[in-house]
């Protein structure tokens, strides 16, 4: 089977507004389909930056710049899309209906449970009721929280415990069956249990959804992950296979970082 | 060892500052119970003023004080949302040192400034004109009450937003808001507070009436500018009927803010 690629990082470089030097510098990265990329590397190493440039989240502030490609996948016509290229509000928000996003910390929306997953379908022009619930619920049963909610739906989302919010947020972006899902670091405010649970979750959602995570963690990234990135300092300095990264690394520096002599 | 002492001596230092604190506000409550309290009667709330009782001023200062509210937080949201959300750079900095700066304007010049405005060119005084008296005093509190609680929601919370596909204005519409909205409440409520008990803008814009009416373009009656004028008569019955009133209005403006904390209290 040829290897497809839902996106495409090419000769990337990005600068932040108002900063001397770019943040990221020349990145070349694919993200292979129906599979999980782990982005890692020392803090302030550029993967947050690079992660939140797939979903253009960074546009939601003035100034920065970006050079270079980002390829998108249209499954339908089979042609790739530049999302540097997008300019209009329309089309970021068709952008980020296909590339969702988890966040480090849970942030459920100060509304119901439901309304939590409803919030991203009703935004997307879904009014009918019936294909509301039916979308909702679904959600929640791909996101292996709904045993948890299902007779709490009406509650407010706040009143989850900090793991459960964090899935109703995979569960809030899953619901708009986006081909990429973004995670920031997902579970790094959580407790292991917590933490065991998403990953699971994360297993079972590659099937319909690519995956980039950036993660800090490393046995996180080995046991996720089909494919691992190694950036430093706004370089990227080794992506292949992640048992390669983690057991033969052809770069020095990768090697000491995944052996934690060094981040 | 000496470490406890000066803990002890630290911690009953900020008890007395404390309790001077609240001794004066017993005092103010006492005194003005103790010389209401010959017309203290249930008859204040249903005579008005020219039969001896307050219910008319009470009506009037609430009226003026709620158009002020109704016309003043929705402009005053809107500029705080603008500052907060919007507003980068230079342009937004100016309007909130502006705002800041007319939060403390001398009342007296609001009132004077909209007798120039309103009352000179419309002929007289008018509740009209006290009510917008009431509002240039409360744009400035919503506006700066609406930009802190605004900057008090996590940003995270804002993107998560965007990243479901939402436009930044449903973003603020309908999660932003709805975060900050106890905060806001109570700003609204504080802000609500300070305006009901203020005398200086009413001064010349609205004037006081003994009559009831609910004609906003004649005199109209309030609670605060009647306590002025009754506390200058020469008789002890208007004196009396000024401390009543005075401790009445004090009440109004306690109770309304122990509501705005205890929302704080309760959910902030």
């Amino acid at each position: 089977m040829a290897k497809k690629l839902i996106m495409d990082i090419k000769d990337f470089s990005f600068r932040y507004a108002g900063a001397e030097k770019p943040s990221l510098m020349s990145i070349n990265l694919p993200v292979h389909k129906n599979k999980v990329t782990a982005m890692i590397g020392p803090s302030g190493c550029g993967k947050s930056t690079l992660l939140r440039a797939l979903n253009r989240i960074h546009d939601l502030y003035p100034g920065h710049e970006y050079q270079g490609k980002i390829n998108l996948l249209n499954s339908s016509s089979g042609e790739n899309e530049n999302i540097l290229d997008i300019k209009k509000e329309n089309d970021f928000i068709k952008l980020r209906q296909r590339v969702g996003m988890i966040f480090q910390k849970p942030t459920p929306f100060p509304m119901s449970i439901f309304d939590n997953v409803a919030y991203g379908l009703k935004l997307a022009g879904i009014k009918n009721k019936t294909i509301l619930e039916e979308k909702v619920v679904s959600a929640l049963q791909g996101s292996a929280i709904w045993t948890e909610v299902k007779d709490r739906l009406k509650e407010d989302a706040m009143g989850l415990s900090g793991g459960q919010q964090q899935r109703l947020c995979i569960a809030r972006a899953v619901a708009l069956r986006p081909e990429v899902l973004l995670l920031d670091e997902p579970t790094s405010a959580l407790d292991p249990i917590s933490t065991g649970a998403i990953e699971e979750l994360v297993t079972e959602l590659k099937k319909d959804i690519s995956i980039v995570i950036v993660t800090h963690n490393m046995q996180q990234a080995s046991r996720l992950s089909d494919y691992t990135a190694f950036m430093y300092i706004g370089k990227l300095i080794e992506y292949n296979k992640t048992d390669k990264i983690f057991l033969n690394p052809k770069e020095k520096l990768t090697e000491d970082y995944v052996t934690g002599r060094f981040g | 060892m000496k470490r406890l002492i000066i803990n002890k001596i630290a911690l009953s230092l900020s008890v007395l500052s404390a309790l001077i604190g609240l001794v004066f506000l017993a005092w103010i409550l006492v005194t003005l119970f103790s010389k209401g309290i010959n017309s203290l009667s249930f008859s204040l709330f249903t005579q008005d003023l020219i039969n001896g009782g307050l219910r008319n001023l009470i009506f009037g200062q609430f009226l003026m004080a709620l158009i002020a509210t109704i016309i003043g937080v929705p402009l005053g949201m809107m500029a705080g949302i603008y500052l907060r959300e919007y507003g980068h750079g230079k342009y937004a900095n100016i309007i909130r040192d502006l705002s800041d700066i007319m939060m403390s304007a001398p009342s007296i010049i609001i009132g004077s400034f909209v007798f120039v405005l309103i009352v000179e060119p419309f002929g007289s005084i008018n509740g009209w004109a006290g009510s917008i008296a009431l509002t240039i005093m409360l744009i400035p509190i919503v506006v700066s009450t609406t930009d802190n609680m605004l900057s008090l929601v996590p940003k995270e919370l804002r993107e998560a937003g965007i990243a479901l596909g939402g436009g930044k204005h449903q973003v603020i519409l309908s999660i932003i808001l709805k975060a900050a909205r106890v905060g806001l409440m109570t700003g609204i409520l504080l802000g609500f507070a300070r305006i009901i008990g203020e005398t200086a803008p009413l001064l010349f814009t609205s004037g006081t009436n003994s009559f009831w009416t609910t004609d906003l373009n004649n005199a109209f009656p309030s609670l605060t500018v009647s306590i002025y004028n009754l506390a200058n008569f020469p008789t002890d019955k208007a004196r009396d009927l000024a401390w009543a009133a005075s401790f009445i209005l004090t009440m109004i403006v306690l109770f309304i803010n122990i509501v705005g904390r205890f929302f704080t209290r309760d959910k902030g």
